[in-house]
Order: structure tokens, then C-alpha cells, then sequence
């Protein structure tokens, strides 16, 4: 049998003419697809920003608008459920742009036999983080599908905001020597997703960061500090979001790694997969670029608000026509912080 | 791949016929195989690697990191 | 991870770089036989902060990399019989084997199963008792012992349903066999910690005795890594010749007697091929004749392919110590971990993939 095998199957080695499930990790394949495939035909000039969301103008207001789909497995974990993270990661891809989130738009994927007993709880999960943040779903859509042709339940949701800030914040807007900070301990979600992952046979703490970060944000740009970039933390973690901040900016960011905070649980599960936290996705997390003289002043604010209690300046912006993320190590060793190829986990969000 | 990080025995129980514990690696436990080990006690250190405990661990081990080499006195 | 971050400090690590570099005067070449070793190195950017007349070697001890090809394409094979659940770790899902790797076979429905332990392979045989559950045994000497035990649950609970594809490896052959080669630039070893806690200091001795240079065992922790440098500087200077053992809250003399037993109950020491260094003698373990009911390659009938190497990767010559992974000129441009060449670029412990993932900037700097 082993002839005809490969017979059948003549295929270069790691020939990437099919999605493989590295396209949605959020790291480089994720970026290939989008710009090999997606721009040159669906590409214009507000698109291929590829900011979280992205503004327009109309009737003289700016208008935030983002999509994200979620299709976690398991759809209930530590932390939260499919409901509250798709309410979550809409809001926040809208804050990060300076917006203040306004509607949500919502469509539901279900599979064949899918309890409604998990329906309900997901439902009100959307319906407490709706009501906690002040937006409106103001629209919505239900499908099903055979058995097997999707896993439960994928909900898609997409947010409207109004552009409060003067400045909008933007993954381009980094200059040399402003100061990198992010809110909070990194890595949480990916984890927690991970740690539930039954092969594993795990037992862990790790609860899910899964937040709406809008009123912390919203905090941040009511004060006198002119951020200039705001991007919240999703796959492919911290180290990818700095890439993106680097190549978006054209500048290099150089991070100390002692200064990451990091939850012990999660580092130690890090440890025990071989995997690197700056690599795990986030839900509830993002990273502020600033200007030096004001990093202190930002770094209090966040840490008046709940849900910045662990941030913390890590780095800084330097000039390097490379664009590359450099970490200073732990023993004062230095490398280089890639983006995340690809990955093997689960679906994380 | 050769990967061996230390947990603290938590439990100890036996599983079709082999010795098992739950291993807690700060705040992270799993499962692990004993059967290599003799004379294990709750609250050891061990060194794990793929689920088996290869080998118990000293708590002194941890606070003496670098024995080999006495830095300070070669330093003066 | 907070017991481990002693091993980690800065402080201590500086006035070991420091006495590295005032004892170090003329050049040398130090092998980590390790991958996790090569890893570390690396991770936390080790080989900057040395002295630049220490020349660090990155050997041959990613069971990932050194899988062969042939072992590789067999699994793929195995993998894709319908009534197949195949076991694996994660590392060896993107190793390239002749026309795709395990990732493809899953995308063309291969049912995979990632797995962390040996033991949870018994648990997925046990839940699908009508399904043929096949577990991809590598690994060194470390794993060798968590491999033996699962066969032996195995034969004890009578499973009929569960076979190994076993490419277990010996670190003592492949250290000899580039010693033997004429090319050999080695002239000290960090010995492979976590294979020593199982095996012992016995066999390293022989070692240091044949072919007279100094192998200081060695754990994976960035200090681990510093004074197991500055030991072999130290002896090399004094002109040394001698086993040391840095790693010693892990390693003991006589090693994990009952894993070694366990070991030499379930398997026989065997030929092996290698991926990038061709076959060398006595250098593998193949489950002996009490065993070999579960032996994959005889119930799928995949064993005497013979498959080449793309000529295009250098990873040999890597792993002998003779190149680094940016004198490939594949490296970087032809090669990434994206689409690799070979299996050097793909597990994280592999040499070609760690220099891309945490030295291609440096590269691009000073090609
Ligand atoms: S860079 Fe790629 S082709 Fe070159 S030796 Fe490494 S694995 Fe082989």
C-alpha cells in the first residue's frame, strides 16, 4: 500500500495550496492569506489598513466598524463562554480605534442537535456583557446546519462605535523612543483554552482574561495623554501584535523581558507544553504606545482602573529599517521576537 | 523533546497496577507515572518528563542553584 | 517558573560570562549534544554574551530532526488506514517526510491524535477498542523508559488493538560516530542532562576515555548551560580530560536503574538510520521478540522503504558540528519554518529552525 499512497497523493512537500488550520492562527500564514488572496481583489485604501476596525467618515462623524468570528472549542471555559468572548472582542477591537461601541450586529451558526439548554447560557452571557458595556444588538441572524458540519455553535458579530478621540489611535502612529506598555498579564486565554484541551488531562487555575476593555480605554483617552497606538492583543499574543506595531510603524521595538507580566500558572504551563506565553492569545489585554515623558502618568491610570492592575512598561521604540522585535532575556542575553508562524492549538477564539 | 520540569507529589494512587500521582506544577497538575521512583512522598519535588516522574529532587537543590562553580570565591 | 527562576538570574549569570570570558584565551569548540540545550542557548540569547572565540556547536539530540525519512513516510502511511487512530507528540507533525507530512495526511483525514504522554496513547486504545491505535515511539534515552512502560500495560492488558512505530535513539553512538569522522571539530561536549538522569554517568566515561576530551553533563536551564561552558573552558585550558557532571540535582552516577531495566525488558539495541547522518551501527532500540506483537511496521507492512534525502539541506553537516544553519544557502530564503527543507527547521529545538525563530535579525546584520 505504501506506493500507491503517495501515488495519489503527489504533492510537493508542505505544498500550501489548501487552508490549513496555520491560516487561522493569526500569525504570518494568517497575514499571507489576506494579502495574497483577500486584498487584490477585495483590497482599498481603508482595508488594507488591516487595523482591528476601521473608521470612515460620515455626515462629519467617524465611524468605527469591525467583523470578527468565533468559533472556540470548548465553547464554555474558565473565564467565560463563545457569548461574552464575541460581545468582548467586538468591543474591544472598537475601543482600541478611540471609539465608543455603540450596536452590535450578531449571526449564529448552530449545529444540528446543539442544546438549547447551552444556547440560553450563551445568550445571556451576550445579553450581561451588552448591558454592562451600554451597546445594543440591534441585529441578527440564526442558521443551522447538519450534524457535523459545524462544531456547535460559530457566532459572528460586528460593532458599530462613534470615533470619540481627536487623534485616533493606530497601529502606524509609533515614533522612535515612545514607550511600549501593555495592560496586563498576558497569555491568560490561550491557556485556559489549552489547559481544557482533553488530551492534555490538565487540571488548572487559569481563568480566561475574556473582558470588554472599552471603560478602562475610554479612561485612557478622556485623560491628557495622546496614545498613539492602541491595539488589543488577540492570536498570535504580544510578540505578534509588536510585529505588526513595528512593520505598520516602520520603527523596531526593543522589550525586557523581565519587565512581561505574566501569571505563574500560565508560565508554568508554558513550561510544561514547551510553549511561549508571548505567543498566546489574549482576550482581554492590549498594548499602548506612548510618548516617554508620559508613560508614567499612563502606567497610573491604567493601574487605577481593575482591569490594568498588572500593566506594566515593557519596552520601547527604537529606530531599525528592519522593523524587527528584539527581547532583551532574562540574564541580559538579547533575540529576536518573531511573529508566530503558525500554531498547533485548538480554536482559541 | 527531552524536556524534564520539576511538580510537587500531591497525591499518590494506584492505576492498573502502576503507581501514579498528581504532580502540581505551580498551579498546573496532571497525572504522572511513578513507577521509576522508589521511596516518593507526598510534598517531593520530582523531575518530570512525558508524564514520568525520572528522578526525585532535592529542595536544597533549588536555593543552592551553580555548585559546581563558586562564583563569588573565584571572583575574589 | 518560579522554582526555576535561581537558575535564571542575571547576576549570577553575569559573573559566570565574566569568568568565562577571563578564562578564555584561545579558541574553542563546545557541542551541546542536546536540542533542549540548543534551545535554551538561543532562548536567552547565550551565545552573544560569550566570549567570541567560544564556538558553540549544535548537535545531534532533537529526536524530531533525527528521525528518518523512511520512519517519517511510514507513519504518514500508517496514519492514513481508515481504521487508524495514530498517536503522536506535536513536534512531529510538520516534519517534512518525501511528499507531505502528518499535517497533510490529517488535512487528507488522518485521524491524529496529539498526545503528551506515552500512557494517554493506552487511554485512546482503550476507548476505541475497534479502531487500530498506532503511537510514534522517538525519542532518546529519556523518553525510552516512558515508552518501555507503555508497551508493557500493553502486553499486560492484552491489547490487540495497539502498535508502536518505534524510532527510539542512543546519544553514546552518534557521539562516537562524529568523533570517529576525520572532519570532527569538537573538542569538548555538554552532555545531554535528562538523558544522563535515566542513563547515568557510566557510558559518558567510556566516551571521555576512547576519544580523550572532556564532556561535562549538562542541564537546561540558561546557568545550567554558563558552567557547564565554563567547565569544559576550565579543562580545556588545564588540558583536561574528564567527565563532570554539572547537572547533579538531576543526574546520578548510576542513573534510574528501574527505567533502565524497564528499558532493556521491553527493547534490543538495534541499527539506525538517521536522518542527515546515514546509518550508524548499534545506535537505536527496536522492541525485542517478546514485543513484536505490537510492532507497527510488521502489521502495516510498511517496513524497507528507502527513501532519499533531499540533497538540497545541509542538516548533516549541521549536526555534525561542520556548519551553522545560515552558512545554508537555503537558510532563511528556500527554507523556512514555514516550508522546511528539512527536519532541522521545524522542531523548536532544531538548530535551523531556533536561528530563525531568535537570530534572524543578527543574520540579516552580518551575513
Ligand atoms: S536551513 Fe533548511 S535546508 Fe538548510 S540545513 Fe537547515 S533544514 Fe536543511
Amino acid at each position: 500500500m505504501s506506493s500507491d499512497v503517495f501515488n495519489s497523493c503527489n504533492l510537493p512537500i508542505n505544498d500550501q495550496a489548501c487552508i490549513s488550520l496555520g491560516h487561522g492562527s493569526g500569525g504570518k500564514l494568517s497575514s499571507n492569506l489576506i494579502n495574497e488572496f483577500f486584498l487584490p481583489y477585495l483590497g482599498n485604501e481603508i482595508l488594507n489598513e488591516l487595523e482591528d476596525a476601521s473608521v470612515v467618515t460620515l455626515n462629519q462623524d467617524n465611524i468605527a466598524v469591525s467583523i470578527d468570528s468565533f468559533v472556540v472549542n470548548p465553547i464554555f471555559f474558565p473565564g467565560g463562554n463563545i457569548g461574552s468572548l464575541s460581545v468582548h472582542g467586538t468591543i474591544n477591537d472598537l475601543a482600541v480605534r478611540g471609539a465608543k461601541p455603540l450596536f452590535i450586529a450578531a449571526s449564529f451558526i448552530m449545529e444540528e442537535g446543539f442544546l438549547l439548554e447551552d444556547l440560553t447560557k450563551i445568550i445571556q452571557a451576550m445579553q450581561l456583557a451588552c448591558r454592562q458595556n451600554n451597546v445594543k444588538l440591534i441585529t441578527a441572524d440564526t442558521k443551522v446546519v447538519n450534524k457535523g458540519d459545524c462544531d456547535k455553535i460559530f457566532i459572528t458579530t460586528s460593532g458599530i462605535g462613534l470615533v470619540t478621540a481627536n487623534d485616533i489611535p493606530s497601529v502606524s502612529k509609533a515614533k522612535v523612543n515612545n514607550n511600549i506598555l501593555v495592560s496586563g498579564d498576558i497569555g491568560r486565554h490561550g491557556m485556559a483554552i489549552m489547559a481544557t484541551r482533553e488530551e492534555f488531562e490538565l487540571e488548572s487555575t487559569i481563568e480566561s482574561d475574556s473582558a470588554s476593555l472599552y471603560s478602562l480605554i475610554n479612561l485612557i483617552l478622556a485623560s491628557d495623554i495622546q496614545v498613539n497606538c492602541l491595539r488589543d492583543i488577540t492570536r498570535g499574543g504580544l510578540a505578534t501584535v509588536l510585529n505588526e506595531i513595528a512593520m505598520a510603524s516602520g520603527i523596531g521595538i526593543v522589550i525586557d523581558e523581565s519587565q512581561i507580566p505574566i501569571q505563574t500558572n500560565v508560565a508554568a504551563l508554558g513550561e510544561i507544553l514547551g510553549i511561549d506565553p508571548l505567543y498566546i492569545a489574549c482576550e482581554g489585554r492590549f498594548v499602548a504606545v506612548v510618548d516617554e515623558i508620559r508613560a508614567q502618568d499612563l502606567l497610573a491610570i491604567m493601574h487605577s482602573h481593575p482591569l490594568g492592575t498588572n500593566a506594566a512598561i515593557i519596552g520601547k521604540v527604537v529606530d531599525d529599517p528592519d522593523n524587527n522585535v528584539i527581547a532583551k532575556t532574562i540574564i541580559g542575553g538579547s533575540r529576536l521576537v518573531d511573529t508566530l508562524l503558525f500554531d498547533e492549538l485548538p480554536r482559541i477564539c | 523533546m527531552c524536556l524534564a520540569i520539576p511538580g510537587i507529589i500531591e497525591e499518590i494512587y494506584m492505576q492498573d497496577d502502576i503507581t501514579m500521582a498528581k504532580v502540581n506544577f505551580q498551579g498546573i497538575k496532571r497525572s504522572v507515572c511513578l513507577a521509576y521512583l522508589t521511596d516518593i512522598n507526598i510534598g517531593d519535588y520530582v523531575l518530570v518528563h512525558v508524564g514520568f516522574a525520572l528522578k526525585k529532587l532535592s529542595h536544597i537543590d533549588f536555593i543552592n542553584a551553580n555548585k559546581l562553580i563558586n562564583v563569588d570565591s573565584e571572583l575574589n | 517558573m518560579e522554582v526555576l527562576r535561581p537558575f535564571r538570574d542575571e547576576i549570577k549569570a553575569k559573573s559566570l560570562i565574566d569568568n568565562i570570558k577571563a578564562l578564555t584565551t584561545k579558541p574553542v569548540n563546545i557541542m551541546e549534544v542536546c536540542g533542549g540545550q540548543t534551545h535554551t542557548i538561543l532562548k536567552y540569547g547565550i551565545e552573544d554574551l560569550l566570549p567570541e572565540n567560544i564556538k558553540l556547536l549544535h548537535g545531534p539530540g532533537c529526536p524530531v530532526c533525527v528521525t528518518s525519512l523512511e520512519a517519517i513516510d511510514m507513519a504518514i502511511n500508517i496514519s492514513l488506514n481508515k481504521d487508524v487512530i495514530f498517536c503522536t507528540y506535536g513536534d512531529m507533525l510538520r516534519v517534512p517526510g518525501s511528499s507531505m507530512d502528518l499535517f497533510k495526511a490529517k488535512a487528507l483525514g488522518a485521524n491524529l491524535k496529539i498526545v503528551y504522554s506515552p500512557l494517554d496513547a493506552l487511554k485512546v486504545a482503550l476507548a476505541n477498542p475497534c479502531k487500530n491505535i498506532v503511537f510514534f515511539a522517538i525519542g532518546f534515552e529519556t523518553t525510552a523508559p516512558a515508552n518501555a512502560m507503555l508497551i508493557l500495560q500493553a502486553k499486560k492488558l492484552n491489547l490487540k488493538n495497539f502498535f508502536v512505530l518505534c524510532h527510539e535513539v542512543l546519544v553514546p553512538p552518534i557521539i562516537a560516530s562524529l568523533l570517529e569522522s576525520k572532519e570532527s571539530n569538537v573538542q569538548a561536549f555538554l552532555g545531554p542532562g535528562h538523558v544522563c538522569s535515566v542513563m547515568g554517568l557510566h557510558e559518558y566515561e567510556h566516551l571521555v576515555h576512547n576519544y580523550q576530551l572532556p564532556i561535562v553533563v549538562t542541564g537546561f536551564e540558561p546557568l545550567d548551560i554558563l558552567e557547564g561552558i565554563y567547565a569544559c573552558v576550565q579543562q580545556l585550558n588545564n588540558n583536561g580530560v574528564r567527565l563532570e557532571n554539572q547537572y547533579t540535582r538531576a543526574v546520578t552516577q548510576d542513573g534510574n536503574i528501574p527505567a533502565q531495566q524497564a528499558i532493556k525488558d521491553v527493547f534490543e539495541v538495534c541499527d539506525r538510520k538517521w536522518r542527515g547522518l546515514g546509518f550508524i551501527p548499534k545506535s537505536g532500540l527496536s522492541l525485542n521478540s517478546q514485543f513484536k506483537d505490537f510492532d507497527a511496521t510488521i502489521k502495516f507492512k510498511v517496513d524497507n522503504l528507502d527513501i532519499q534525502e533531499s540533497k538540497e539541506c545541509i542538516s548533516g553537516e549541521i549536526l555534525r558540528g561542520l556548519k551553522k544553519p545560515y552558512e545554508c544557502e537555503f537558510f532563511g530564503t528556500k527554507c523556512t519554518p514555514l516550508n522546511p527543507l528539512g527536519a532541522t527547521m521545524v522542531s523548536s529545538e532544531g538548530a535551523c529552525s531556533a536561528y530563525y525563530k531568535y537570530r534572524q535579525s543578527k543574520l540579516t546584520a552580518s551575513p
